[in-house]
């Protein structure tokens, strides 16, 4: 799957897709691919605050529990309610349907220390060599 | 090469619905003796508390259909008694039988914990003797039998350590835990209110002595150690690492569950352990029923005493033994009245059969294992090279070459007539095949575990698929495991209809008596 | 040994593959001066006669032959023998817990289905696979409630059973709720005026037994509107199940806590028992334990699995719900087991001789001059009555006439030195209650000592 060149992402393997003053946040399909299966998404509440760098929520498959950390700083204005009935959607479409939720942003300078699409591909290719050679 | 592997076959087995749907009005299983008191009008003494129904829902079937029922449902599990279950770190070993036998006896399983303690001397003997015991075993000064498994015993250990470091002024707020230990580890740490910390192993699975010492400062409470680790390899500088914790402090505290390593061989109080628990449905035999019950009893050193749960048990003269219920610095009761007093029973007989001769058993395990090393050895990937004692774990890694994981061949290994053991743990091991036989699998099992591992290796290599759509020859094919979470289904409930559409899809299918194909590895 | 199934040649023979010359050759990295030289100071070894007669003689130091009228927790049943039956089959008796469902489905269809009894007694909508006892089950509420509301006030009924109060303040202590008590009012129940004064917005549970540890039934629907109007949850705790039969289930609870011993399981001296903990479905996700959930294989088949266990320690860790792993699975499987075979029929015939023999005993009892009801309000199968002397030298002269009589309160309540709780179940004959008010009759008209 192509990472989209408009998004920002994190070495957590969130994204940010920013449009004005909103970032909408996702998991990176490398990161629904490691979970697998995915059964559930706990996601905080419309108002919550949340910090850059600091976990938000979770995101669950069978065998394992992936904390989501905010790749932002700011408010939380809207919450994908589709994702409680239909959280396979994560795996199907991570970038796009599947957005977890928006942020309204505290503080735009944050944006500048995430990576672009060319530099997450590199990093996630790092990691994957990283791991053929432990294995 | 396919060996005559004659273990196992398909064999018929009866097909069960739930008791609910076997259920209707005025079957009876039960009856009682007549009421020999005059009857009360319950609605009019109880008022608004009264259920005037019957439990909605609650089965109505007769005796023979509840027999049949739940005989025909033990015929679709796996057991000790059918065969070996090779599960690291749950020292799966013959249940025996006289354990059962004196467990319900009248006059031990009649007891009421409340009664008047003249009462209960029987009782009380039991619980002092196998204290004794447990303490020879494990080298250390006290004990208690209170908590019900080992995640409680090991949250007592810890709750003993915070008791202690409370009274000489600092609780501390850390607990060290290596990335190999069992989730129970800091799953109870954090519920007797200290930090996880975790401490990376070295590359052998044990203990960085160095990154230890780093990490020991004044707030640590302590470390938690799994010994031998849960990678079945000894801590030889155990004795090191408890210094290390000591001179700032610390305790040392021991998770049990490896004792089939040691027992008879080495005492973990000699090794500088402070307070250890104990799984008494691992290493003492005692039934695991299906996932319990367990105990977990905790042993310490005399630092701890103090702080052990009530009530106490005492000798008073004459041997006399009374349960003390009050005591100053005790950290209070982790559970109500005694322990799981039918579990302790049976260790205590398992104890006695062995007496002394405990050691044969530890010895036949660390053999077992090692005997299964030596025939797996290049067959698969074993990650380090350090001496094994009672489990060995070996990695996926040549299979995983063909897409085979440790999780498809544990499901092939079902196909062979075995359990599977242990996958994907200890963590720090990725695709691990955690392997632990203990001493009741006999020579004759071992070469056919080896045997069987051997073939499941070739189909790896050879056929894969047959390894990944494992197991073939069950009742039941691979479950749904994600649709079952993400649609959680918890109790019978009969406005659901009875059938989905997948299901009775299946039974048109059934009908036609099309069974999946076979491929049974049996010559 | 009998239970090593190894020759000595067999040994030799295993040795000789591995390439060791002696056992001690495996032992290797067990530092020398650390492996014993000599074996453990253990009795034994017994042969299986030897280990009976052990225990038989134990069994003759304890209370058998007596006749007993203690609850308070722990309850004597009839048991059907048909329990042990299934039990005892080394399927059931010798299974592992069930992570491998496809050779598990014995055990995870057992378990789906005791979640389902559960849930029908007690008027819930999800249960768990057992949990340690009731005492564990009580504590493990108040923490469930803790991470439901996020608050850190725990409201604790007085008559709630002592030993579950002790467990709850042992783990409460490390985990920063404060736990208060709320009196009993006259009649035995909870003190609503109490409770009133007491509950604000920072609550997280209310927790109350009914029946109470005095044997009172609490007017749980009543209670309920007061928690709930401050935010708070109701968490209903019940040592004696088969109160269930006849008492209407706490369905306006939050969380339910109980004790499963009366269904099926042997007094044992305190355990094993089964813990059983029940609640909405909302709050599944927050529940800890295992469950047992349905679903389809490959095929279509319907089948069962262990589900939602990442709440669980072996995968969520040191954020799991719980630490608990081993569970009471067996003493689950008896309960469920004992609750078919009663049925609907025999369960609420069962809680109706319980009640009817406890009015009986009640009345023979206050039939003796001094010997007064205590709590006004009702009661299933336990019921306080007041002496007019210590209930601890009364209880000394029933012993002389081998019976164990009722439990005196004055250790755990001071003010109801007097007072003693007398339990009742369809096990007791009538002549045996007639019995105890004679021999109490006596020990009330003895001299003090």
């Amino acid at each position: 799957m192509a990472y989209p060149t408009k998004y920002r992402y994190t070495k957590q393997h969130e994204w940010a897709d920013v449009n004005g003053n909103v970032a909408t946040i996702g998991i990176t399909d490398y990161a629904q691919h490691e979970l697998g299966d995915v059964v559930f998404a706990e996601l905080p509440k419309v108002g919550a605050k949340v910090e850059s760098g600091k976990s938000f929520g979770t995101v669950e498959s069978v065998k394992a529990v992936s904390e989501i950390y905010s790749p932002v700083s700011g408010e939380v204005t809207e919450v994908n309610g589709e994702l409680q009935n239909t959280p396979e959607k994560i795996n199907t479409d991570p970038h796009g349907a599947a957005w977890l939720v928006k942020i309204k942003l505290a503080n735009p300078a944050e944006l500048n220390g995430l990576m672009d699409a060319a530099a997450y591909e590199a990093f996630i290719a790092e990691a994957d060599k990283g791991k053929e050679a432990s294995a | 090469m396919n060996r005559k592997i004659k273990k196992a076959s398909r064999h018929t087995s009866q097909n069960e619905g739930l008791i609910f749907e076997k259920s209707s009005p005025g079957k009876r299983a039960f009856e009682l003796p007549p009421l020999d008191v005059p009857t009360v009008d319950a609605a009019k003494a109880l008022g608004s508390s009264h259920r005037r129904e019957g439990v909605e829902g609650f089965p109505e079937v007769s005796e023979i259909e509840v027999l049949r029922h739940f005989t025909r449902l033990s015929t679709w599990n796996f057991a000790i008694d059918l065969g070996m279950y090779p599960l690291g770190s749950c020292t799966m070993k013959y249940n025996p039988r006289v354990n059962e036998f004196v467990a319900r006896l009248d006059g031990i399983a009649t007891e009421h914990p409340l009664q008047p303690q003249e009462l209960s001397q029987g009782c009380l003997k039991i619980l002092r003797l196998l204290e004794k015991c447990l303490l020879e075993i494990t080298g250390m000064d006290a004990i208690t039998l209170q908590p019900a498994a080992g995640a409680q015993g090991e949250l007592t250990g810890l709750l003993l350590i915070r008791a202690y470091l409370e009274k000489q002024g600092n609780a501390r707020k850390k607990v060290l835990i290596p990335d190999s230990a069992h989730g129970t580890n800091p799953a109870t740490a954090v519920i007797a209110g200290y930090q996880v910390e975790n401490i990376k192993s070295e590359s052998h699975g044990q203990i960085d002595v160095e990154k230890l010492r780093e990490l020991v400062t004044e707030e640590v409470a302590a470390l938690m150690i799994t010994n031998p680790s849960t990678l079945g390899i000894f801590e030889e500088r155990i004795p090191e690492i408890a210094e290390i914790l000591h001179a700032k402090g610390a305790l040392l505290y021991m998770d049990g569950a490896n004792m089939n390593a040691l027992a008879g061989v080495a005492r973990p109080g000699d090794l500088g352990v402070d307070v250890m628990h104990l799984n008494l449905h691992k290493t003492f035999s005692t039934p695991h029923g299906g996932g319990g019950p367990g105990a977990g009893p905790v042993a310490m050193k005399k630092i701890l005493e103090p702080f052990r749960p009530v009530p106490i048990l005492v000798e008073k003269e004459g041997g006399r033994l009374v349960l003390e219920p009050v005591r100053p610095n005790s950290i209070g009761k982790v559970k109500a009245f005694s322990g799981n007093f039918g579990v302790l029973v049976r260790a205590l007989a398992y104890i006695l059969a062995y007496g002394p001769g405990i050691r044969q058993a530890t010895e036949d395990a660390v053999l077992n294992a090692n005997y299964i090393r030596k025939h797996l050895e290049g067959v698969y990937e074993l990650p380090y090279s350090l001496p094994s004692m009672h489990e060995v774990v070996f990695s996926d890694a040549i299979q995983k070459k063909n897409g085979v994981n440790t999780m498809d061949i544990a499901k092939r290994l079902i196909d062979y007539g075995f359990h599977p053991y242990t996958t994907a743990f200890p963590l720090i091991v990725p695709g691990a095949l955690m392997i632990e036989p203990t001493e009741s699998e006999s020579k004759e099992e071992c070469d056919l575990f080896i045997d069987a591992m051997r073939s499941i290796a070739e189909e790896a290599a050879a056929t894969p698929e047959i390894v990944k759509t494992a197991p073939h020859t069950t009742r039941v094919r691979r479950l749904d495991e994600v649709g079952a979470a993400r649609n959680p289904i918890l109790r019978w409930d009969p406005s659901r209809p009875e059938k989905t559409s997948a299901e009775k899809k299946h039974d048109v299918a059934d009908a036609k008596h099309r069974e999946p194909t076979p491929v049974t590895p049996t010559a | 040994m009998r239970y090593l199934p190894k020759s000595p040649t067999e040994r030799e023979e295993m040795l000789a593959a591995i390439g060791a010359k002696s056992i001690d050759d495996l032992f290797s990295s067990i530092p020398g001066r650390y492996r014993l030289r000599e074996a453990l100071k253990l009795p034994g070894p017994f042969s299986e006669a030897e280990v009976i007669q052990y225990f038989k003689e134990r069994a003759t130091e304890n209370s058998f032959g007596y006749t007993s009228f203690l609850g308070a927790g722990v309850y004597n049943h009839l048991r059907s023998v048909v329990t042990d039956a299934i039990i005892q089959r080394g399927e059931f008796l010798t299974s592992y817990t069930p992570y491998q469902a496809e050779i598990s489905q014995g055990t995870l269809q057992a378990i789906f289905e005791f979640q389902t009894l559960m849930c029908q007694l007690t008027g819930q909508q999800v249960a768990n696979a057992s949990m340690w006892d009731g005492s564990t089950a009580t504590t493990e509420a108040v923490l469930m409630a803790e991470r439901i509301t996020g608050r850190a006030r725990v409201l604790v009924a007085r008559s709630l059973h002592p030993e579950y109060r002790e467990v709850l303040k042992t783990y409460a202590k490390n985990s920063g709720l404060r736990v208060e008590e709320i009196p009993y009012a006259v009649d035995g129940t909870l003190d609503q005026r109490a409770l009133q004064s007491a509950i604000k917005d920072d609550v997280a549970t209310v927790v109350v037994q009914s029946p109470n540890f005095f044997g009172a039934i609490e007017p749980v629907a009543v209670l309920a509107d007061v928690v709930h109007a401050s935010g708070g949850l109701l968490a209903v705790s019940i040592t004696e199940g088969v109160s269930l039969g006849l008492v209407r289930p706490p369905v306006e609870a939050d969380i339910v806590a109980m004790e499963g011993q009366s269904f099926g399981l042997a007094p044992s001296y305190g355990g094993p028992f089964v813990g059983v903990l029940a609640s909405r479905d909302k709050f599944v996700r927050q529940m800890p334990g295992r469950l047992a959930g349905q679903t389809i294989d490959t095929e279509g088949r319907r089948g069962f699995v262990l589900t939602l266990a990442t709440r669980e320690q072996h995968i969520r860790r040191e954020k799991a719900t719980s630490n608990i792993c081993t569970n009471q699975a067996l003493c689950a499987l008896a309960a469920t087991v004992h609750l078919t075979l009663l049925g609907k029929e025999g369960l609420r015939e069962m809680a109706h001789q319980n009640f009817s023999k406890a009015q009986f005993a009640l009345a023979e009892l206050t039939k003796i001059p001094g010997v007064k009801r205590r709590f006004a309000a009702p009661f299933f199968n336990e019921f306080t009555i007041e002496l007019p002397r210590s209930a601890r030298i009364v209880n000394h002269e029933l012993l002389k006439e081998k019976i164990v009589g009722p439990l005196p309160l004055g250790p755990s309540y001071p003010e109801l030195t007097k007072n003693a709780l007398v339990c009742v179940t369809e096990t007791t004959t009538r002549a045996e209650i007639e019995k105890l008010a004679a021999a109490v009759r006596r020990g009330l008209d003895q001299p003090l000592p």
